[in-house]
């Protein structure tokens, strides 16, 4: 394990976790405001994807794939909040389970409809297309700009709930649902722009994984397993704790696959390293969230402490 | 509370011989694909009741059992591998193996408690998977077939209608058990703290220790389910312990009644009766379910049960 | 009349944040006493129930029980001593019906362990125990309705049958009467004035009428300090108390 070896691997590991954190932001925010378990989220990044995939191949930029892939995402949403998200907000967990995994179901047999079961394919824009130098090593500049992209969103969203007034009431709401809506804002207002919001940042995310993840059925449930953790690791309803989480998932996902078989094999006999590796770093992730969450049931930085 | 009429055992009655004659007319028929199918139907069943237990008298939704239903089918698969089919050592390693694990991820998952605790029983579930995954030598996410099925002396699984009667006495004694927990002193205190926590301890109730044993029980009978689904299929695969096969579990729940004894039965009956159905009719049948689920979620909370028990006698409280 | 003390604290502080809740209570109850608590709202009366429950510890100080220190002990375990509470805001089990409640209730006293498959209601002192605490209270008739179906009176009374069905050896009452009429005030006075005999109590309560009637002994507290403890005379003679709560003409 060197510099060479390592700097990458940090750098995809940071990168991997911004777009976890794109997702994130939008799920924590309507877990922690309207209390509603979106397991559906992972398909309006599937949903922002395709629609960034199809614009493409229509009008060959990629900023309008991405704006494609973020009204889309957007618009589903707010659908889905409409129709039926705003309906269990009183309601209990489970239903909230329910009705995301039968949208899960809808949403993947709707994009196969559509769109057919072949993996659609999206190229990385020109702009980006070359690698930039970091610390004497060349890595993939379009990587690198995802990096940037998800900080200027950490700041973006940091700006935009201590700094405006939508923010404040969004905090508020993070704290006392009750008492905003009682203050005379219409609350069903704010749950829908909120809930579309998410949508919206989930559909970026898919927007930018699209060239460099396979836009295929099914890609929203794996990424949004791993959001769920980092949502919880970080504390529900923070965004800070979103991007903390995001990090540590990104990091430790992409370190401990490329490097655990690596130093398993250092200590222990290459048969029993080679069966071992993988299974390991793919459980790592979920052992360090078990850890996490035994000595701090509510996360790292939780909304309501 | 609830209380049967004389419509409603009526019911149960005939369920009960068209349970046990289903073999026998499939036979005569020649249509022996039902028995297959009921049998899977009906190792759900047992998955979903085991789920109950917990989710729906205990009020703990836990979204990684298909873990165990995994560990169950591992524990036929893996002696298999070596040869070895008898039951007893099947039967054997499946209860070890699922107590151990449900008390394990019960201890730490009982440390969170609302969407916590659905995130890490999710979590446990997809080490599980993971796990299973990278064990190449037992096939890893191609699955390993299964030569060696369980025998217990004369009764062996591998046989559709040694197997067929064996789920139905496993699932006649889950349901019988289910009725019995509901009113025994565990299953009321199980069922209290659900209601309100605060209360069974001030009571005096050691309400963690209670769930956790709860857990182990679901675990374990979750897992011999696990064990008799890799008979029927004669072939065991880490996609077992998918999180989507533990929500078609919680939905099975939902769908035939949370909290009631018959419902989760009843549940995977409808669920998976209606996929059934739907795939015969179109390929888009997965948009037809989920647009079903996303209706029970929003307009029938209380389930068939629920539905049922207001045809069946005066209005009742179906909850837990 | 017993004068050994069932449950003592000394000197117990308890803060939240800035705040003093509890500022060094000392008080103890007797064996054979109902030992009223009064004081203005906020003088911290629920917090400190829940200090002498176990749902909430103090910062220093301790409580005893008999002889036993049960200061670290949470509520489930002092619970199984015998020492038990009632609730302010009714905590009952909403889907079970109201012999279900005593039952469970009863049995949590019992401290026997959970039979797995024998039923709740099969056991025959337990079920006979559990309708005496009903009798007691005034539910004989709505043994079978759901406790979430009962009237707000009801549903008083069936958290005093809870605490009674208990056995318990010492009750801690918070506000037994609160939100009744009075028809249902004096029902749970005479109720009290029965149980008192047998059962050391501290009770909490805002209605003046009630713990002049069936207090031995009354604490003041106010901002979570005690100010005066004595018997009804003394304290409605006591200027301090006067001047906080009671008011110069009663």
């Amino acid at each position: 394990m060197t510099a060479i070896t390592l700097i990458p691997q940090l750098l995809n590991g940071l990168q991997y976790g911004m777009l976890l954190f794109l997702l994130a932001a939008g799920l924590t925010l309507v877990l922690g405001i309207m209390s509603y378990v979106n397991l559906a989220h992972g398909s309006l990044y599937m949903v922002g994807a395709y629609c960034a995939a199809v614009v493409f191949d229509h009008t060959g930029s990629f900023l309008l794939a991405v704006a494609g892939a973020v009204a889309g995402a957007a618009m589903a949403g707010a659908l889905i909040e409409q129709l039926i998200a705003s309906r269990l907000y009183q309601r209990d967990h489970v239903e909230h389970v329910l009705a995301s995994f039968g949208m899960v179901l809808l949403l993947n047999e709707l994009a196969r409809t559509v769109w057919g079961p072949q993996p659609l394919f999206l190229t990385v824009p020109k702009a980006l297309g070359g690698t930039i130098d970091i610390f004497g090593i060349q890595y993939s500049a379009y990587r690198f700009a995802i990096v940037v992209l998800g900080l200027a969103v950490l700041v973006g969203s940091h700006y935009l709930i201590h700094g405006t007034r939508a923010g404040m009431l969004v905090r508020a709401g993070a704290s006392n649902p009750r008492m905003v809506g009682a203050l005379g804002i219409n609350i069903k207002v704010l749950n829908g722009a909120l809930f579309t919001f998410g949508a919206a940042l989930a559909g970026l995310a898919g927007g930018i994984a699209a060239p460099i993840v396979s836009v295929q059925l099914g890609m929203g449930e794996n990424i949004l397993i791993l959001t769920l953790v980092v949502i919880v690791v970080g504390g529900i309803g923070s965004i800070k704790g979103s991007f903390y989480g995001a990090l540590i998932v990104g990091l430790i996902d992409t370190l401990g696959r490329s490097f655990l078989p690596l130093i398993l094999r250092e200590t222990m006999n290459r048969e029993l390293a080679n069966a071992a590796g993988p299974a390991l770093a793919s459980m790592l992730v979920y052992v360090v969230m078990a850890v996490i969450l035994a000595f701090r049931p509510k996360g790292l930085f939780p909304a309501r402490g | 509370m609830t209380s049967l009429s004389l419509k409603a055992r009526a019911a149960c009655l005939l369920g009960l011989v068209a349970l046990l004659a289903l073999p026998v007319l499939a036979s005569l028929t020649g249509e022996t694909f039902y028995i297959s199918m009921a049998s899977r139907i009906l190792i759900f069943g047992i998955a979903a009741s085991a789920l109950n237990l917990v989710f729906g008298y205990g009020g703990l939704v836990s979204l990684g059992h298909a873990l165990f239903l995994g560990i169950g089918a591992y524990s036929v698969a893996i002696p298999s591998f070596y040869g070895i089919g008898n039951g007893f050592v099947h039967l054997g390693i499946c209860l070890v193996a699922c107590a151990a694990v449900g008390a394990m991820t019960a201890a730490i998952s009982l440390r969170t408690s609302g969407i916590g605790f659905i995130m890490i029983t999710l979590a446990f579930a997809q080490m599980g998977y993971f796990a299973f995954m990278s064990l190449k030598q037992y096939g890893g996410d191609d699955g390993t077939p299964i030569s060696a099925t369980s025998r217990f002396g004369a009764l062996d699984l591998g046989s559709s209608i040694h197997l067929y009667y064996a789920i139905v006495t496993v699932l006649l004694a889950t349901i019988v058990g289910m009725y019995w927990l509901r009113r025994s002193s565990f299953g009321m205190v199980l069922r209290g703290a659900r209601q309100n926590a605060r209360r069974a301890s001030a009571l005096g109730f050691d309400v963690k220790r209670t769930q956790w044993l709860a857990y182990i029980l679901s675990a374990t009978t979750c897992g011999i389910a696990g064990m008799l689904f890799a008979n029927l299929n004669a072939f065991a695969s880490p996609s077992l312990m998918s999180w989507f096969i533990s929500s078609e579990l919680i939905v099975m729940v939902v769908l035939g009644g949370v909290g009631t004894v018959l419902g989760p039965v009843l549940g995977a009956i409808a669920f998976i009766g209606a996929e059934e159905l739907a795939k015969a009719v179109t390929l888009h049948w997965a948009a037809y379910i989920g647009l079903a689920v996303i209706v029970v979620a929003v307009w029938a909370r209380n389930g068939l049960v629920g539905s049922m028990a207001s045809w069946a006698s005066k209005p009742v409280k179906v909850q837990a | 009349m017993n004068h050994s003390p069932v449950l003592q604290t000394h000197a117990i502080t308890k803060r939240y944040g800035g705040l003093l809740v509890t500022d060094g209570v000392s008080l103890d109850l007797r064996q054979d006493e109902l030992h009223a608590i009064i004081g203005p709202n906020g003088a911290g009366k629920t917090t400190l129930i829940n200090q002498l429950s176990g749902e909430a510890f103090p910062d220093s100080g301790q409580i005893h029980f008999g002889s036993a220190d049960v200061s670290a002990l949470p509520i489930h375990e002092r619970s199984a001593l015998g020492l038990v509470r009632s609730y302010q805001i009714s905590s009952i089990f909403e889907e079970l019906s109201v012999l279900e409640n005593i039952a469970l209730a009863a049995l949590g006293a019992s401290g026997r362990r959970l039979a797995l498959f024998a039923p709740l209601l099969g056991d025959g002192s337990r079920v006979l125990a559990a309708h005496e605490a009903a009798g007691a209270v005034g539910l004989e008739h709505k043994l079978h309705v759901a406790a979430g179906d009962l009237a707000y009176g009801e549903r008083r009374q069936l958290e005093l049958g809870m605490a009674v069905a208990a056995k318990p050896k010492c009750l801690l009452l918070d506000e037994p009467m609160a939100g009744m009429s009075i028809q249902e005030s004096e029902k749970v006075v005479d109720l009290l004035m029965r149980l008192k005999r047998s059962i050391p109590i501290l009770l909490i309560e805002h209605d003046m009428h009630a713990v002049f009637r069936l207090a031995d002994r009354i604490s003041v507290l106010v901002y979570g300090k005690v100010i005066a403890t004595g018997t009804p005379e003394e304290i409605k003679r006591n200027a301090e108390v006067r001047a906080v709560y009671l008011g110069q003409d009663s």
